[in-house]
């Protein structure tokens, strides 16, 4: 299947094998695809012997900071006679990223059997799954398939006839970017503003409701039951580069480009295949300029890094950005990248909570430099005053929100400043842009 | 003057109390509140789904529902309102009929979010952004990343998301709204 492209033959699906099939989404179509088989094997398994799987596959967080999952797990302790919970970050909001909701809208028993199968591994009888809340369908359908697990007894006070207590609830959000961040969905879910809290803690000490907590993005958890039913080595050999990356993965594409869409590859795919095969190249008549390939948190490419990257955790650092969330942005060379910048500054103005003051201000401040710039009213000193406020901006606050905004502009100065030197000199932006704006 | 800005015009006050409120935590909204405390080891963790049912039954959640939220959450009006106005997604005043909220955000930037927005305002009669249209039918405003990249221009049609829209696109959506 694949939506809203068939799959293409060099793709390998996976978690989207049932993307457009709306079978999949009820209860017995997914247990007719073999859903549910890999919690009832969990679920009569140790959880160290089920931590210890996960963590021989190699899998490693899909949310952005692809930390190892199974050693993510390890870290919560059993018999310390609290409650544990597992928190499903559902919030996906970082710009150009749009793949958990494609897992959710179309199998959303996949989530429904990983958020179990975690629950067990670390101890936890209550998982939320945490969904933004203007992921409308997203929510429809887990709430329809979390219903539809409770009759058919999988979850609940006797999870698959088991004894054992699994309740999973969905949470919806009510919008805000930084609720994404893992400290402020607990605070969030908690019922308070969605402030990132400081670190340590750490959620396997003291997470949702002060207790210890292990979250995860769905992706990672929607991976967990294929490991289980296919084994560990057969999860790690896909792996075509770095051996620390292993697995498949999905990557959301939209842009300028011919085909958007989600497209899941194996570790180490050729980022050039990539674009120009699978995803069909830039529109008709255009040619690429540059690539923000992990969601807009992470370093723009210039085609020449991106067509060198073999796509895994360790490639897109090699070529000088992240996998980060797999939110694959193009710009085409219609695009005028300092007002790009400048929207995504202003992206991160508006969703900052305010609470640190470099974030706070300095969101606030490099946007409206940017903006300047791109309005032809900006000076050669601009581009130092944007370059010392994004040091000022990094490693200095409670969570990398700030960093985040900081990361797009000083890899656009130093990889595009002919560009911001061009809209300085010229007294105006030279594609025309600005007009638009 | 009544509910909310009429388009074009952004002098006139919003309000924020609603004069004639009856309680929302009655009958059916009343017991699904109390499964919701079921699931969470504090009442507070109920306040962001207490204001979802708020919204939905009456479209906005007003000073007076916040109150009504605090008492039955053993929390502070203030501390409600607080929470309240972190998140983008509760209307504080009352918005048109239709909410339309269309991303903005770079990725649908580059594919013409600009345009659709532009049309968006001139079809629904809006004017201007936050603007409800004087026949009380539309309000426009621009969300950050709806989180449907590939699909731009998406925008959110109350709960509704409705993918792919462009400035020629718009008349023929609008004029599906019963």
């Amino acid at each position: 299947m694949g939506f809203p492209h068939k799959s293409h033959p060099r793709e390998t699906p996976i978690l989207s094998r049932y993307f457009g099939d709306a079978e999949a989404r009820t209860l017995d179509g997914w247990k007719k695809r073999g859903g549910y088989r890999a919690l009832e094997k969990a679920l009569a398994m140790a959880p160290a012997e089920l931590i210890n799987e996960v963590k021989e596959s190699g899998l490693r967080g899909r949310g952005g900071a692809g930390f190892p999952t199974g050693m993510k797990w390890s870290f919560m302790k059993h018999g310390d006679g609290k409650p544990h919970y597992l928190c499903v970050n559902a919030d996906e909001s970082e710009p150009g990223t749009f793949k958990d909701r494609e897992i959710m809208r179309w199998t959303p028993h996949a989530l429904v059997e990983g958020a179990a199968i975690a629950a067990y591994a670390i101890g936890a009888e209550t998982a939320y799954i945490y969904i933004r809340g203007e992921f409308t369908e997203p929510l429809k359908m887990m709430n329809a398939a979390v219903r539809e697990a409770y009759a058919g007894g999988i979850i609940g006070k006797n999870a698959m006839g088991t004894g054992k207590r699994i309740d999973v609830h969905v949470h919806k959000g009510a919008g805000a970017y930084i609720c994404g961040e893992e400290t402020a969905l607990m605070n969030s879910l908690e019922g308070k503003r969605g402030n990132p809290r400081i670190k340590p803690p750490f959620p396997a000490v003291a997470g949702a409701f002060g207790m210890p907590t292990t979250i995860n993005n769905v992706e990672t958890l929607a991976a967990v039951p294929h490991i289980l039913n296919e084994g560990p080595a057969w999860y790690k050999a896909m792996s075509h580069s770095s051996p620390k990356s292993t697995g498949s993965k999905l990557f959301s594409v939209c842009g300028n480009i011919a085909r958007p869409g989600n497209y899941e590859v194996e570790m180490g795919f050729p980022f050039k295949d990539f674009l120009y095969d699978l995803c069909g190249g830039p529109p008709p008549g255009r040619r690429f300029k540059a690539v923000i390939p992990g969601g807009s948190s992470v370093p723009i490419q210039t085609m020449a890094e991106a067509e060198a990257t073999l796509m895994d955790y360790e490639g897109f650092v090699a070529q000088g950005s992240m996998l980060g969330s797999g939110g694959v942005i193009v710009f085409d060379d219609s695009q005028c990248m300092v007002k790009q910048i400048a929207r995504l500054a202003r992206f991160y103005a508006h969703e900052s909570c305010a609470q640190c003051t470099q974030c706070r201000e300095g969101t606030a401040w490099t946007t409206r430099i940017l903006e300047r710039i791109e309005h032809g009213q900006g000076t050669m000193e601009d581009l130092d005053t944007l370059l010392s406020l994004s040091k000022n901006m990094t490693g200095t606050t409670i969570c990398v929100l700030s960093d985040s905004c900081a990361t797009p502009i000083v890899s656009g100065i130093q990889k595009f400043r002919d560009e911001f030197e061009a809209h300085i000199k010229g007294k105006r932006c030279p594609m025309g842009a600005s007009a638009a704006a | 003057m009544g509910g909310t800005r009429p388009g074009g015009d952004s002098s006139h006050s919003v309000h924020t109390s609603d004069e004639h409120y009856e309680p929302v935590f009655v009958g059916e909204a009343g017991r699904e509140l109390e499964e919701l405390l079921t699931r969470y080891p504090t009442k507070m963790a109920a306040l962001l789904p207490a204001l979802w049912i708020v919204q939905g039954a009456r479209g906005w959640v007003s000073e007076e529902a916040m109150t009504e939220v605090a008492e039955r959450l053993s929390l502070t009006p203030a501390y409600v309102k607080g929470v309240v106005t972190f998140y983008t997604m509760y209307h504080q005043h009352p918005v048109g009929k239709y909410f339309i909220q269309v991303c903005t955000t770079s990725p649908c930037g580059v594919c013409g979010a600009e345009d659709t927005v532009r049309a968006l305002l001139e079809k629904t009669g809006c004017g201007e952004l936050g603007a409800t249209s004087e026949d009380g039918r539309f309000t426009v405003v621009e969300a950050e990343c709806l989180g449907a990249c590939g699909f731009a221009t998406p925008i959110m049609i109350n709960e509704e998301f409705v993918e792919s829209v462009n400035k020629d696109n718009v008349p023929d959506i609008l004029s599906r709204l019963p």
